[in-house]
This record gives C-alpha cells, sequence and structure tokens, in this order.
C-alpha cells in the first residue's frame, strides 16, 4: 500500500487521523497516487491540485525520502522505498499566512 | 416560540448563534470547519435547516459545505466552478487585459422555492447554479457573455461577484452586483443580463459615467418592492425606483457616503441602514466611532444609532455581506465586525450589545428567523 502523508486541514477534510493508505495499481507516479488519493477521498479534490489543469497547488509540495518532489513531472516515478511502502509521500503545506 | 439563528462567516471558521425571539441569551456555537476563511453562509428560506457555506483557503482551494441539520454537522459538495467555455480576458489593475481565473466563492444564494438550487457569486467574476443541492455546479455564462467582460476590473479586494438579489415576485428576474464592475439584471432568469448603472458617477474611473466598471459594494432590496433597489458604492449611497433603470443619490447628511453594507428594515421597506466607513485608505469608522446610520425616509435624511456601540477609539470595519436583518415583529438587525465582535439590536437599530466580541475577522453575517 502507498502511505500518504497530508497537512491537517486535508486530514480533517478527510476524516482520517493518519497517515491514508492508497492502492495504487501500475507505476507509482505523483499523477497516479492523487488519482488514487481523489477516487478514495472524493472530497479533497481540487485541493491538491487544479481540478481541470492537475497542477500542483502553489503552497503545496511534495517530498519522501528526504527529497522535494514538487517540480518533478508527475508521470515520474516516485523512490522504490514510497512505492514499496517503507516511506510516505509527503504533502506539505507552506508555513505562511496568519 | 420563534427565535433567530445567526450565521457568521469568519477569517477561520463558521459559528452559528442562537436565541429566542427575546434576543437577550445568546448560544454561541463553532468554530465549525476551524481554521479555513468561511466567506459566507447561508441558509434555504424553505428549508432553513438546509445550509450551504463557502470554505476557502490560499493553501487548498475552494470548498462548499452543506448542513443539513442548520449546521450541527456539514459535508462537503463540488467544489469544480469551471467558465463555460473559452473564459477570456477582463481588464487587469495596470490596464493590460488578463484571463479569467477561478479564486473563490464570494457569496451563496439559495433559491427562493427550492432547497437543491442555490446560485453561487465567484471571483473572478461569474455567476454559478446548482440545481441539485451542491453535487454539480454549472456557469450562468450570459453575464459573462454580455461583451462588456473586457472593461470588468478587480476592486482593491479581488474582482469578486458578491451581491445576488432574487426577485420574490418574478422569478425570471434578479439583479448581481460585482467589484469592479457594477450592477445587472437578468429578466429572463439568469439566461441574458444587461448592466444597469446608469445614475452612478464614479470620479476614479476614465468615464466617470460609465455603463461599467463602477466599484459597487453591495445592493439591497425589501421583498415587498422588488422594484426599489439600494446600492452602497465605493462612494456613495444611491436608490433605484425601477429596478435599476436609473440610480440616483440619497446619501444626504451622512458623514461620509462610503462603505460596505446597506441593508433594508424586515418591515419598513423605506427604512435602511448603512455603516459609514471612512476612505480611501483608512477604512475604518470615522472619528472612532462605530455608527449605524438608519434612514426613515428612504435615503438623503440620516440618524446616527449609537446605543450600546463603541464610541472612542473603535478602528474596525465593516464588510459587504456582513449585515443582516430578521423578520421578528420587531425588527432585529445584526453586523459583524473586522474586529471579531457581532452586534445585535432586537429593536430595529435603537440599542445594540455583542453577541459576541472575539471572533476572527467577521466575513459575512446572515439571519434566518425560526417559527
Amino acid at each position: 500500500m502507498i502511505r500518504v502523508e497530508l497537512p491537517a486541514h486535508l486530514r480533517t477534510l478527510a476524516r482520517s487521523n493518519d497517515e491514508v493508505e492508497l492502492q495504487v495499481d501500475g507505476p507509482v507516479t505523483q499523477r497516479s497516487v492523487l488519482d488514487a488519493l481523489e477516487a478514495k477521498y472524493p472530497m479533497l479534490r481540487g485541493t491538491v491540485r487544479d481540478h481541470v489543469t492537475f497542477k500542483r497547488r502553489p503552497f503545496l509540495r511534495f517530498f519522501a525520502c528526504g527529497q522535494d518532489l514538487s517540480h518533478e513531472r508527475p508521470d515520474a516515478l516516485l523512490p522504490d522505498a514510497v512505492a514499496r511502502g517503507d516511506e510516505p509521500l509527503l504533502v506539505v503545506g507552506a508555513i505562511a499566512g496568519g | 416560540m420563534g427565535g433567530v439563528r445567526v450565521l457568521v462567516g469568519t477569517k477561520k471558521g463558521a459559528f452559528v448563534l442562537t436565541s429566542d425571539a427575546k434576543r437577550a441569551k445568546w448560544h454561541v456555537n463553532g468554530p465549525h470547519l476551524a481554521g479555513w476563511e468561511i466567506y459566507h453562509v447561508k441558509g434555504s428560506p424553505v428549508d432553513p435547516d438546509r445550509l450551504y457555506a463557502s470554505q476557502c483557503s490560499g493553501w487548498f482551494g475552494q470548498l462548499v459545505q452543506r448542513s443539513n441539520d442548520g449546521g450541527k454537522t456539514w459535508q462537503p459538495v463540488d467544489n469544480k466552478f469551471t467558465y463555460d467555455g473559452v473564459p477570456g480576458t477582463h481588464q487587469w489593475y495596470d490596464g493590460t487585459q488578463h484571463p479569467w481565473e477561478f479564486k473563490r466563492v464570494w457569496h451563496l444564494e439559495p433559491s427562493l422555492t427550492d432547497p437543491d438550487t442555490v446560485y453561487a457569486g465567484v471571483e473572478d467574476a461569474a455567476l454559478f447554479r446548482t440545481v441539485d443541492g451542491g453535487q454539480s455546479w454549472h456557469e450562468l455564462a450570459g453575464l459573462r457573455g454580455h461583451g462588456s467582460g473586457p472593461r470588468w476590473q478587480p476592486g482593491a479586494g479581488g474582482m469578486g461577484l458578491h451581491t445576488i438579489l432574487l426577485d420574490p415576485t418574478n422569478a425570471q428576474r434578479m439583479f448581481v452586483a460585482i467589484s469592479a464592475a457594477g450592477a445587472f439584471r437578468t429578466d429572463d432568469a439568469g439566461t441574458t443580463w444587461q448592466p444597469i448603472n446608469r445614475g452612478l458617477h464614479s470620479r476614479y474611473i476614465p468615464d466617470p459615467t460609465a455603463e461599467v466598471g463602477h466599484c459597487v459594494h453591495r445592493i439591497a432590496m425589501h421583498p415587498s418592492r422588488p422594484n426599489v433597489l439600494f446600492m452602497q458604492k465605493h462612494w456613495d449611497v444611491m436608490r433605484s425606483d425601477n429596478a435599476g433603470g436609473l440610480w440616483h443619490e440619497i446619501s444626504g447628511n451622512l458623514p461620509t457616503d462610503f462603505g460596505f453594507v446597506v441593508d433594508v428594515h424586515a418591515h419598513e421597506p423605506d427604512t435602511i441602514y448603512v455603516v459609514p466607513i471612512k476612505s480611501d485608505s483608512e477604512h475604518f469608522p470615522p472619528d472612532g466611532k462605530l455608527r449605524v446610520y438608519r434612514s426613515r425616509t428612504g435615503g438623503n435624511e440620516w440618524e446616527a444609532l449609537t446605543k450600546g456601540l463603541p464610541q472612542r477609539d473603535c478602528y474596525v470595519n465593516v464588510l459587504r455581506d456582513a449585515m443582516a436583518v430578521d423578520s421578528l415583529e420587531s425588527c432585529g438587525v445584526y453586523f459583524g465586525t473586522t474586529g471579531g465582535q457581532v452586534y445585535a439590536s432586537a429593536d430595529a437599530g435603537d440599542t445594540w450589545a455583542p453577541i459576541v466580541r472575539d471572533l476572527p475577522a467577521v466575513l459575512s453575517v446572515e439571519v434566518q428567523t425560526l417559527s
């Protein structure tokens, strides 16, 4: 299972207290993980990436295994440790605002 | 015995304030949807327990929440607002053309007859509608299709469609207002629209009497007299007696004709309320005194209502969607401030008291009169 750690507001929205676990068939990429996330938690559609363009929201970043993956192509493979479920994909909100 | 439910949208969540008809003791419930900006919360006139809320965030974008139990619990509904066809461009701050981009929902206006039908006014300015309780939203594209869109421009707070008035006597007619484009009316249920800005004079735009481009802050009507409209413009308080066909100024003896809110007494169509605000650069009450002004003559002659409101050292603002009235026998008037106070008057404005003092900045106030 793929593990995804969401920002607190999105965990609340998804009614999840912890990491979410997703079944991803085929290559494990940002796109396939977010597709699975939005399929399992439809209330998250539009909150991580735009509904139409699928662009990442500018105040969110993707990290895994100590790497900033935010600017990777959506179809680039995520690290093997994420694909194996050893490490989570982190969706991180910018420290900003008041 | 009836009562009232006050729906408050703030910078950090929604609050539901309830009281019996005396409106002396209040119960404060919230925050709901905590931590998010709640631009507007409004209930269905035909099913008061059906509420809709606009929830947004700079991080996570726009959500719409629906409650079927008067605000106790909430469920997210569809949040996809896609402009119909090619979005086109509007005027940007520097005069260049800028693509239409969805940013947020400013105002939700439930239908007068169907709890599943709701209109949404959004930034960048457009009007959307759901007919399935929020499961899907579709643009009423005739508004942007009017042709004047390239001359619309954002005000300092963005280019939002913030006012939606439904004519209770004519299902084909509604009014909207946009900052800074002006007011518009449809007479065919939203298929086509015409600007209704004749008589407005805005000295801060290149052509002060232009067909569009006016920074209308709010319009209001009394349901018994839907051809009479009242407007708080960026400057000037205005009135139209022919459904927006022509406006005339009614600022009269106000200390300043700038402000955001305007509302109408529930039982007296010529009794109206505004909160004058010092502008352009300050946006707080003149002289540090928070005063609601009431006209019982449909404008021009105004009296300051001060009892129970701070009359020194008060520097809050009252935003455009943050005033409402109830329809109890003695009309209640309510408004919220950017300082987090929600004030109520159970005697049509003669005296005021805070319901709650320390909420996050208040963005919107709506009232439901419950039987």
